[in-house]
């Protein structure tokens, strides 16, 4: 690890003011920073605890509930309201990471941990997104854990939350401020950047901003699945995973908000597959023409090219559940 | 940077580089080599210890974020006796070379702990329902800790005896 | 004096089916099982004595010359001492039983990964960054990486032919031709490689993470240029092994070395990732094979054609066709075994060197023919298990195939298993059953113990280790049951080359091996109590701490007078397997569910049925075998290591994203062993357990998707992707 100051700062405002400089990085649960750290992926010269800041509540309000930044992902999973009113978020959680990750992995670090790509994790190989410019040596090298969905000619890392998907399938938003206490609301499905030709810059946060919560409205649907596909029974990441929030009325589906792991550059979703079901009575062709929507953009490679008969036999078998 | 651990109910006073993880600051710094390092990257768990009451790796955690933290190792579950899940591991043969068995221990007994808070799993039933600690779960909630020797049977078997014991 | 045996012959006198104590052959739980569950057992990288130094190793990002392009710039880093870049640090670690230096030489790097310098400062993070900040320039040289692409002289050809298998291809009744790949696997053992090296007085004492210390003690001194006596190497508890630690690698070298230039021990720990690609793998390979029956069943042709890859200058090859040789009659056969060059880190032992994915592959072509000839697969190979080798004209030392097959089948519940594929699913999952043999070739190591017998108890010391196996548990159950005291009066030392030299743990010989040694000094203080007792050693009883003789019965201390009495046994393996051919056996019953949506599989049961001689404590053995069926459940399902196929690198290389089973992927493991004898085994009738349970359990689990869902997969890993491209 490079060497850092640290500062471990009781005032948000003054987090944020600690944070603002070139090299300063937040950190709450570090599970995934010092990972990187210690690989000198990650270099930042100054590390500016926010673990003492209050922001470990979750309070329920009238749009829904507020989940603090640093709430810790087994908190969140078992916390009661969560798991009677978004019981998707409480899966995918569990579905993600060991007992141990998930007591220290906090809700803001996990919406904003990097891709598992083994050559970001490299730093003898070219990584666009760890060095901009020097090229993507996954390209051509060997993928498995890679997106298909939203990549670039620049890079193909997958985003590797469980979280952050089922996050996005109940609409979240999360809550940005700066050093100035200027506060913000960004809807998640604005809150990522897809790659393009700048994969360094994954998020439309802003130098010194820190992400204090996560909103989450009253869920679209009560009927609610997280369906996670992975190379061993637990503690990987998902090579596909579904997350499903439905809403049947007489027999047709009144709302449906389903988003994706392991396919895309970000938790991803895709309201024409979304809007494609709307109003329409499960049926296996249904299924099937929400699959071909959703893969209609996918870019394969050799080692993902099972991705997409994968991701469609997911999303078909949790469509039946979801909607049986 | 000045330290303050709590470890295994005994205070101790450090300075320490700022990038000193928990792991070499309980090893190196502390000498409470129980605590191993297996992949020092949070994916083995053989770092696992209790802080604040919940299990975590201690590799992916700097010391100096532990300021004032309460710390419980595998050194402080037993003094002369050893406590009921290690005579348990001993017993069931939970372990050969023995490299991630304290890791194993520490996260067996927070996960107990989790268990009692009613804290579901990937693998329970539902979301509401009582859990138990049955095999599966068990299993479930112990797939962050590695072992290579693969002892995961005598393992299991140690925290279920130890589980309906008490 | 010693109490020397060669194994020429057979042993006939059983003389342990006579002991009073019984303690051997018994459950028993480990000695230093309290001392892990409590932490107190020490591990290499924890004997850091005062003022050490760290030493943190830097790899090569290319093949070809190598220049450090900043070293000064390094070297006045913060806490830096030193950047070594000295040409006896190795490149390779070393095979088993290499005792000499393995290749050597950092000015050049022959695969990426390579370790080429070490950098050495006062604190651990200090090291870490600036070993993170040397710039290596290393590349320009190209070579092949990519199995089929390498090079492969005549020398690394091997073939053996015995009638004649074309005719034989031709003319069966069913026959098979197919060809099946496994990846690259590595040891993974839990605990880091790892060294504090420390030379005081022209002497180097090391402690270390190895498995054989009298082969490593020559190995570093022949690395560093000290003679052998000025080495101590010690290691009382290794955090596995399995092959990866059989000979000295980067970090010994590079800290023993550094530590002189130093004058302060220096403290060496490989990182996970180093320890992914410094330490040998297990190689890739690509197996053809051709199997050919008669009307009935009966092989009539057997082929296996194997490649695998190494570096160039490694002797070492994937011996792929060990089991090949005995494990089927037919009377045309041919076995052929290639290595290639290929520049990915160097290959070697992994646990169970060639049967574990030679049998392996080999099983689950059984299992295809077995179905073409519309034969149970357990039947298929009861039909064909051979009378006596049928390369060489020498009988077996004893052989269990049949009684594994019987019992495992009947334990298992076999019977009731319906023969077609695809009738059986639960929801969405598919459920099938299957099996496969076991075959481990048998061997025993020259081996030395020192046993003491004092009115306080009784002292084993040997060199060597325990690496999980179970060692610190039979010697002292050998020790207690020739001796005649309870287990908590016997103190067993090992890992320390002050003491007399065993085998090492490798190849399933330490139990054996050493085990006889300590057998043997305890024959030899026997001998002295039985003169004292005025009797023959045959006619002494040893119980409890009495010796009993006829009619008369002493304490044993009573015996001894002044002195401690003192035993050194030596073991030798002799000519026994020029005449015999000795192996283990078992059987391997799996269940799986496959997934129709995803193509996961889950593993519901799994059961091993095992020969090995005479268990000496039931306990260890089967938790060794519970380790190689779950290493079977990680070769069928989740494990490779996966190479860039420009470079050669490691690319998945740490526990993300290489895939151990974890405790979830594994069922309830029932193991059980089959009661045998073998004469040829010395006099304790042991063989080797550890490795065997990896020998074709995987295959079980292959066999069993096919059943489960009719998806056949050859290429190892099993992953959802590979089973899902069959369902699809």
């Amino acid at each position: 690890m490079r060497p850092f100051d640290l500062t471990r700062p009781e005032e948000l405002s003054a987090a944020c003011r600690d944070t603002n400089g070139e090299n300063a990085a937040f950190i709450a649960g570090g599970t995934n920073l010092i990972d990187l750290m210690k690989l000198e992926v990650e270099t930042p010269g100054h590390l500016t605890d926010i673990s003492r800041l209050g922001l470990d509540g979750i309070e329920t309000d009238a749009q829904g509930l507020r989940i603090g930044a640093t709430v810790t992902n087994s908190d969140l999973a078992a916390d009661t309201r969560v798991r009677e009113g978004w019981p998707v978020l409480s899966r995918a959680l569990l579905a993600g990471a060991s007992g141990q990750l998930r007591n220290k992995a906090t809700t803001g670090g996990n919406l904003l941990q990097r891709t598992r790509c083994p050559y970001f994790y490299d730093t003898d190989t070219a990584c666009n997104k760890r060095a901009p410019g020097s090229g993507c040596a996954a390209l051509k090298g060997e993928q498995r854990n890679h997106a298909i969905l939203g990549t670039s000619d620049h890079c193909i890392a997958l985003h590797p939350s469980d979280m952050a998907v089922a996050m996005r399938a109940l609409d979240a938003s999360v809550e940005l401020c700066d050093a100035e206490g200027e506060s913000r609301r960004v809807g998640l499905e604005k809150f990522y950047r897809l790659p393009g030709k700048t994969p360094e810059r994954e998020t439309h946060l802003r130098p010194g901003e820190l992400i204090t919560a996560v909103h989450l409205p009253k869920a679209g649907g009560d009927r609610q699945v997280y369906r996670k596909v992975r190379d061993r029974a637990s503690y990987a990441f998902a090579l596909v995973s579904v997350a499903a929030v439905l809403r049947m009325k007489g027999g047709r589906i009144a709302h449906a908000a389903l988003a994706f792991g392991g396919l895309g550059t970000q938790p991803w979703r895709d309201p024409e597959v979304d809007a494609l079901l709307e109003g329409e009575t499960p049926s296996q062709a249904l299924f099937d023409k929400a699959g071909e929507v959703l893969m209609r953009d996918a870019v394969v490679h050799e080692g993902t090219a099972f991705k997409v008969p994968l991701g469609k036999r997911v999303l078909t078998a949790v469509l039946k559940e979801v909607t049986a | 940077m000045k330290v303050t651990l709590n470890v295994n109910g005994a205070s101790h006073w450090l300075d320490l580089d700022t990038r000193v993880t928990l792991l070499d600051a309980l090893r190196d710094h502390l000498k409470l080599t129980g605590t191993k390092k297996g992949c020092d990257h949070g994916q083995c768990g053989a770092c696992t210890v209790i802080a604040g009451g919940r299990r975590i790796n201690s590799c992916l955690s700097l010391a100096a974020l532990h300021d004032g933290d309460e710390i419980t190792t595998v050194e402080g579950l037993s003094d002369d006796e050893l406590s009921d899940l290690q005579s348990a591991f001993v017993a069931h043969d939970g372990m050969q070379c023995g490299y991630c068995t304290p890791g194993q221990i520490c996260s067996a007994l927070g996960m107990l702990g989790e268990l009692s808070e009613g804290w579901p799993s990937h693998v329970s039933e539902t979301l509401d329902g009582p859990v138990r600690p049955t095999r599966e779960e068990i299993a479930e909630r112990m797939s962050g800790n590695l072992c290579r020797c693969s002892c995961y049977p005598g393992i299991n078997a140690a925290i279920l005896e130890t589980a309906e014991g008490s | 004096m010693t109490e020397e045996l060669k194994i020429d012959g057979p042993t006939q006198a059983r003389p342990e089916d006579a002991h009073a104590q019984g303690v051997l052959s018994r459950e028993a739980a480990r000695p230093d099982g309290p001392l892990k569950v409590s932490g107190r057992a020490a591990y290499a990288a924890e004997y850091l004595p005062e003022g050490a130094a760290h030493g943190v190793l830097v790899r090569a990002p290319g093949r070809g010359k190598v220049r450090l392009a900043n070293r000064a710039e390094v070297e006045a880093m913060q806490g830096v001492l030193c950047v070594l870049h000295d040409d006896r640090m190795v490149r390779n670690a070393a095979q088993g039983t290499a005792n000499e230096a393995p290749v050597q030489g950092v000015e050049w790097a022959e695969y990426v990964g390579q370790p080429v310098a070490l950098v050495v400062a006062e604190t651990p993070e200090q090291a870490s960054h600036a070993a993170a900040r040397l710039r290596v320039e290393a590349g320009g040289s190209k070579g092949a990486v990519t199995p089929g692409e390498g090079e492969v002289t005549d020398e690394d050809v091997t073939t053996s032919e015995t009638g004649d298998f074309e005719a034989a291809m031709r003319e069966g009744a069913q026959t098979l031709d197919a060809t099946y790949t496994t990846p690259s696997h590595v040891s993974a053992a839990m605990e880091p490689h790892a060294a504090i090296a420390e030379w005081k007085d022209g002497c180097l004492t090391l402690h270390s993470a190895l498995q054989m210390l009298k082969f490593n003690r020559n190995e570093i001194a022949d690395c560093v240029g000290v003679d052998p006596g000025n080495v101590r190497v010690l290691a009382p508890y290794v955090g596995g092994g399995f092959g990866s630690k059989l000979g000295i690698s980067a970090e010994a070298v590079a800290a023993a070395l550094a530590a002189r230039d130093l004058g302060r021990p220096v403290r060496v720990v490989q990182t996970r990732r180093q320890v992914f690609e410094v330490n040998t793998r297990r190689s890739e390979t690509r197996q053809r094979i051709r199997l050919a029956a008669d009307r009935d069943g009966r092989l009539t042709g057997l082929g296996h054609d194997a490649l695998a890859s190494n570096l160039p200058g490694e002797d070492f090859a994937e011996p792929v066709l060990q089991a090949s040789h005995f494990s089927y009659a037919a009377p045309n056969r041919r076995l052929r075994q290639s290595a290639e060059r290929l520049f990915r880190p160097a290959s070697g032992s992994v646990r169970a060197p060639g049967e574990a994915v030679g049998v392996t592959m080999f099983e689950i072509a059984m299992d295809e023919l077995a179905e073409s000839c519309g034969i149970d697969p357990v039947e298929f190979r009861l039909r064909n298990i051979p009378e006596t080798d049928p390369e060489r004209d020498v009988p077996f030392s004893s052989h269990m195939l049949a009684e594994c097959l019987t019992e495992g089948s009947h334990r298992f519940g076999w019977a009731d298993r319906p023969a077609a594929t695809r009738q059986r699913q639960e929801g969405e999952w598919w459920i099938g059953t299957g099996m496969a043999a076991a075959f481990r070739v048998n061997l025993l190591m020259e081996a030395e113990a020192r046993v003491r017998l004092s009115p306080e108890g009784v002292v084993v010391e040997t060199d060597m280790t325990d690496i999980g196996t179970g060692t610190y548990s039979i010697l002292t159950q050998i020790a207690a049951e020739r001796l005649g005291h309870p287990p908590d009066r016997c103190e067993v030392r090992l890992g320390d080359t002050d003491f007399p030299p065993g085998s090492g743990a490798g190849g399933s010989v330490g139990a054996a091996s050493t085990g006889t040694a300590v057998w043997l000094a305890c024959t030899e203080i026997r001998r002295q109590l039985a003169e004292a007792m005025g009797c023959s050693e045959a006619d002494l009883t040893l119980k409890d701490g009495r010796a009993t003789c006829g009619n008369r019965s002493l304490d044993i201390a009573e015996v001894i007078g002044d002195g401690p009495l003192e035993g050194h046994g030596h073991l030798q393996p002799g000519k026994a397997l020029k005449k015999v051919r000795q192996s283990t056996f078992g059987a391997h019953f799996a269940e799986v569910a496959v997934s129709d949506v995803t193509g996961e599989v889950r593993v519901r049961r799994l059961a091993g049925t095992y020969a090995a001689g005479r268990i000496l404590n039931p306990r260890t053995a089967r938790s060794q075998c519970h380790g190689g069926l779950t290493w079977g459940i990680g070769m069928a399902l989740t494990e490779a290591l996966e190479h860039d196929r420009r470079d050669g690198h490691a690319v998945n290389r740490d526990f993300a994203e290489y895939h151990l089973p974890v405790n979830a992927d594994v069922p309830d493991l029932d193991v059980e062993f089959v009661e045998e004898r073998d004469d040829w085994a010395g006099p304790m009738q042991a063989k080797g357990i550890g490795e065997l349970s990896i020998c074709g359990s995987g295959a079980a689990i292959i066999n069993a998707i096919h059943h489960a869902c009719g998806v056949r997969v050859r290429d190892l890993p099993a992953t959802p992707d590979r089973v899902l491209a069959g369902l699809a």
